[in-house]
C-alpha cells in the first residue's frame, strides 16, 4: 500500500549516490569523534595513553553488543534480547573457566561461542516461524535468556582464564594500540567481511531494504532472517566473553547493552527501516558515547548529564540527519 | 437455529478469527479465568475477594503503562521513556514533602515535567520524524539523568513518600476496593470514550492504520502525534505516583522493571504494534492477565530465575497465538 512511492522515493536518490551517501554518514561521525578528541585533548591535556587503554577496554563488550546489533538492524529487524544474552554468555563463560586450565578455557570459548550461535538462532527461529513482530519476541525472549543466566550462577562471580585476560588488557607494540580494539577489529572483520561479501550478506541487506522486492528476486527471506539473528547471537556471545574478559567475573544481570546498542547503531547511520549501514559506523557511535561521558568527568560536570548529553546528542543527530535527507517518509 | 448449527459456526475457523479479532475480550477473560482457577488449584483457598483486590491494586499502574504503550502502538510506535517518566514524576513529587507547597506542588511540578518530556519526544517523532522506538529511548536517558541530577541536589531536604499518596496506592477501601481506582476508573473512561467516539481516536487509528491514506485524507500527523506522546507521558507520570504510593519508595528506578511488561501487557491484550488495531480494554486484561500469571508462579514456588523464563516463554506463545489466529491469509 504506500510501498509504491517509497520504492520510487528510494530508487531516485539510490541512483545518485548510495554509496557515497552511506560513507558521508560514517565520515561525518569520524570528523565529529575527532573534534571531540580535539575538545577531550584542550580540556585535559594530560589525556593520552591511559586514557585510550580505558575507553577501548571499557568500550569493547559495548562495541561488540553494537555490532550484533547493527546485523539484525540491517536485515530489518531488531533484538532486544542482545544484553540478556550477553549476561547468559558471560556467566557461562565465567563459571566454567573457574579454576580450569588456559586450554580447558579455550574449550569454553569455542562453547560459549556455539551457544551464542544457538541462542540467536532460537531468536532468529522464533521471529520467522512466529511471524510475530521481532520486537516482541525478542523482548520476550529476553526475559527467557535472563532467566537461565540467573539459573547458571545467581551471583556475580567465577573467573577468566589468564590468557583470555591477556588478550583485551594492555596493548600491542606502540602502547597507542590498545590491544582490545586489535581484538575488536580482527574479530569483526574475520566474521563479517566474508559474509557481507557472500550471498548471505547481500541478502541480508536485501530483506531489510525491501522485503517483497527480496522475495520476488529469489531470496529466502526467513532463512536469511533466521541467520542474521543467528549471527547476531554469535557476536553477543564473543560481547559477553569480552565482558567476563574485561572484568574477570561473570554477571548475571544485564547491563544496559541492550538499549546502549541500539543507541550506538542508530547514530552509527544504520537505519532503524533496514537495509542501510554498516558496521564501522555503530562501533564509532560506541565510541563517540564513551568520549562523551569521559569529557563530562573531566569537565567536572556531574555525569548524570552525561546521560543527558548522550540522549541530546541522539537526538539532535538524528534530527540533523532526518532534515538533511529529507527521504524518511515514514510509513 | 439447531444446536449442530450453533455449535459448527462455533467451531469455524473463519468465526473463531474474527472473535479474536474482534472481540478480544472474550478470550482474554477466558484466560484470565483459566489462570485465577488454576491460582486457586495450587493453593486452594487463595482467590478471594480480598486476593482480588489485592491483584487490582497491583495491577493499576502496569495498566496504565500500557495505556501509554497501546495508544502509541496504534500509531505504529512505541514509549520506551514511560518508565524513566513514572518514576521521575514519583521521585520529584517526593521530593516536595517538605516544601511549603507540599505534595500538591510536587504533583504539579512532576506532571508539568511529565508533559515537557513527551512535548519534545512528539515533536521529535511528528515534526522530526524520529524513529519513536529511538526517540523515546534518547528521551529516557534524558529524564534518567535529570532525575538523578535532582537526586543529588535534592540529598539534604530529604524525600517521602506523601501520605495521600500511599493511601492512594496502596489502601483498600473494605479490604477489597483500591482507592487508586479513584484515579484509575476516569482515566480508563476517557481513553475508552476517547478512542471510540472522538475524532483523535480515529485519528491515532487512522494513522497507524495507513499513514500516507491519513494523510491524503487531510490528517496532519504531526499534531496528531505530538499530542498523543504528551498524552503518554503525563499518564505514565500519573502510574508514577500511583507507583511510589503502592510501593512506598521513591527512587529514579522505581517503575524500571515495569518498562518491558507494559508493553507485554499491550501486546497481550491484542494491540498490534504494526498500528491501527487494539485497544485500551485488552491492555487493562492483559495487565491483570500478568499480575495474576506472577501470583501463580509465586504460588507455584518457582524461583524467580524460573519466573523469568515461564513468563518470557508466555508472552511469545500469546503473541505468536495472536498473530495465527488474526492473521489475514
Amino acid at each position: 500500500m504506500t510501498a509504491a512511492p517509497f520504492v520510487a522515493r528510494r530508487r531516485a536518490l539510490g541512483a545518485v549516490a548510495p554509496w557515497a551517501s552511506r560513507n558521508a554518514w560514517t565520515l561525518g561521525l569520524i570528523v565529529f569523534l575527532g573534534l571531540l578528541l580535539v575538545f577531550t585533548k584542550l580540556i585535559q591535556p594530560s589525556y593520552d595513553v591511559s586514557g585510550v587503554q580505558n575507553l577501548a577496554i571499557g568500550g569493547l563488550p559495548l562495541s561488540l553488543a553494537a555490532v550484533a546489533q547493527a546485523v539484525v538492524v540491517i536485515g530489518g529487524g531488531i533484538d532486544l534480547s542482545i544484553g540478556s544474552m550477553m549476561a547468559l554468555t558471560s556467566v557461562v563463560c565465567a563459571t566454567q573457566m573457574k579454576g580450569q586450565s588456559d586450554e580447558f578455557g579455550v574449550a569454553v570459548v569455542v562453547g560459549v561461542l556455539a551457544l551464542g550461535l544457538l541462542l540467536g538462532a532460537v531468536n532468529g527461529a522464533l521471529v520467522v516461524l512466529t511471524k510475530v513482530p521481532d520486537i516482541i519476541v525478542t523482548l520476550a525472549m529476553s526475559f527467557v535468556w535472563a532467566g537461565f543466566a540467573l539459573l547458571v550462577r545467581a551471583a556475580p562471580g567465577g573467573a577468566a582464564s589468564g590468557w583470555l585476560k591477556d588478550l583485551v588488557i594492555g596493548s600491542l607494540g606502540s602502547e597507542w594500540i590498545p590491544k582490545s580494539a586489535i581484538v575488536l577489529i580482527i574479530v569483526v572483520a574475520v566474521i563479517w567481511i566474508p559474509i557481507a561479501r557472500s550471498r548471505l550478506g547481500l541478502s541480508i541487506y536485501a530483506i531489510g531494504s525491501d522485503r517483497l522486492a527480496a522475495f520476488r528476486s529469489g531470496i529466502a527471506v526467513g532463512q536469511t532472517k533466521f541467520f542474521s539473528y543467528a549471527l547476531c547471537g554469535l557476536f553477543s556471545a564473543l560481547a559477553g566473553i569480552s565482558l567476563t574478559a574485561s572484568t574477570g567475573i561473570g554477571t548475571p544481570v544485564p547491563g544496559p547493552y541492550t538499549l546502549m546498542s541500539v543507541a550506538a547503531v542508530v547514530l552509527g547511520g544504520v537505519s532503524l527501516a533496514g537495509g542501510r549501514g554498516g558496521l564501522v559506523g555503530p562501533i564509532i557511535g560506541v565510541i563517540v558515547l564513551q568520549m562523551i561521558r569521559t569529557d563530562m568527568t573531566f569537565l567536572s560536570i556531574d555525569t548524570n548529564y552525561a546521560l543527558v548529553a548522550q540522549g541530546l546528542i541522539l537526538v539532535g543527530v538524528l534530527m540533523f540527519g532526518s532534515l538533511v535527507q529529507m527521504r524518511r517518509n515514514r510509513a | 437455529m439447531s444446536a449442530a448449527v450453533r455449535a459448527k459456526r462455533w467451531l469455524d475457523p473463519t468465526a473463531l478469527r474474527n472473535l479474536f479479532r474482534d472481540r478480544p475480550l472474550i478470550p482474554l477473560t477466558g484466560l484470565l479465568l483459566v489462570l485465577v482457577v488454576a491460582v486457586e488449584l495450587s493453593s486452594p483457598g487463595t482467590v478471594s475477594v480480598h486476593w482480588a483486590g489485592v491483584i487490582l491494586r497491583q495491577s493499576v499502574p502496569l495498566a496504565i503503562l500500557g495505556g501509554c504503550q497501546t495508544l502509541a502502538m496504534l500509531t505504529g510506535g512505541i514509549d520506551l521513556s514511560v518508565a524513566s517518566i513514572a518514576s521521575m514524576a514519583g521521585f520529584v513529587t517526593a521530593t516536595f514533602v517538605h516544601s511549603p507547597g507540599g505534595w500538591p506542588q510536587g504533583i504539579a511540578v512532576a506532571l508539568a515535567a511529565a508533559a515537557l518530556a513527551g512535548l519534545v519526544t512528539g515533536i521529535g517523532v511528528g515534526v522530526f520524524r524520529v524513529h519513536p522506538l529511538i526517540m523515546t529511548l534518547a528521551m529516557s536517558f534524558v529524564v534518567l539523568g535529570f532525575s538523578n541530577v535532582w537526586q543529588l541536589r535534592m540529598v539534604q531536604t530529604g524525600a517521602g513518600v506523601p501520605a495521600e499518596l500511599r493511601w492512594l496506592g496502596s489502601n483498600l477501601l473494605w479490604d477489597v476496593i483500591p482507592y487508586s481506582l479513584l484515579v484509575f476508573v476516569p482515566l480508563t473512561l476517557l481513553i475508552l470514550l476517547g478512542l471510540r467516539r472522538t475524532g483523535y481516536g480515529r485519528l491515532l487509528f487512522a494513522i497507524g492504520d495507513n499513514p500516507v491514506a491519513a494523510r491524503l485524507s487531510g490528517a496532519r500527523s504531526w499534531q496528531v502525534l505530538i499530542v498523543l506522546y504528551v498524552i503518554s507521558a503525563v499518564l505514565a507520570g500519573i502510574a508514577g505516583l500511583i507507583l511510589s504510593g503502592y510501593s512506598n519508595t521513591a527512587s529514579v528506578s522505581l517503575a524500571d522493571q515495569y518498562l518491558l511488561p507494559s508493553v507485554a501487557a499491550a501486546v497481550i491484550g491484542g494491540t498490534s504494534i504494526m498500528g491501527g488495531r487494539g485497544g485500551f480494554s485488552g491492555t487493562i486484561v492483559g495487565a491483570i492477565i500478568l499480575m495474576v500469571l506472577g501470583a501463580l508462579l509465586t504460588d507455584l514456588g518457582l524461583p524467580e530465575p524460573w519466573r523469568q523464563v515461564v513468563f518470557g516463554s508466555i508472552i511469545v506463545v500469546m503473541a505468536a497465538a495472536y498473530t495465527r489466529v488474526t492473521a489475514e491469509y
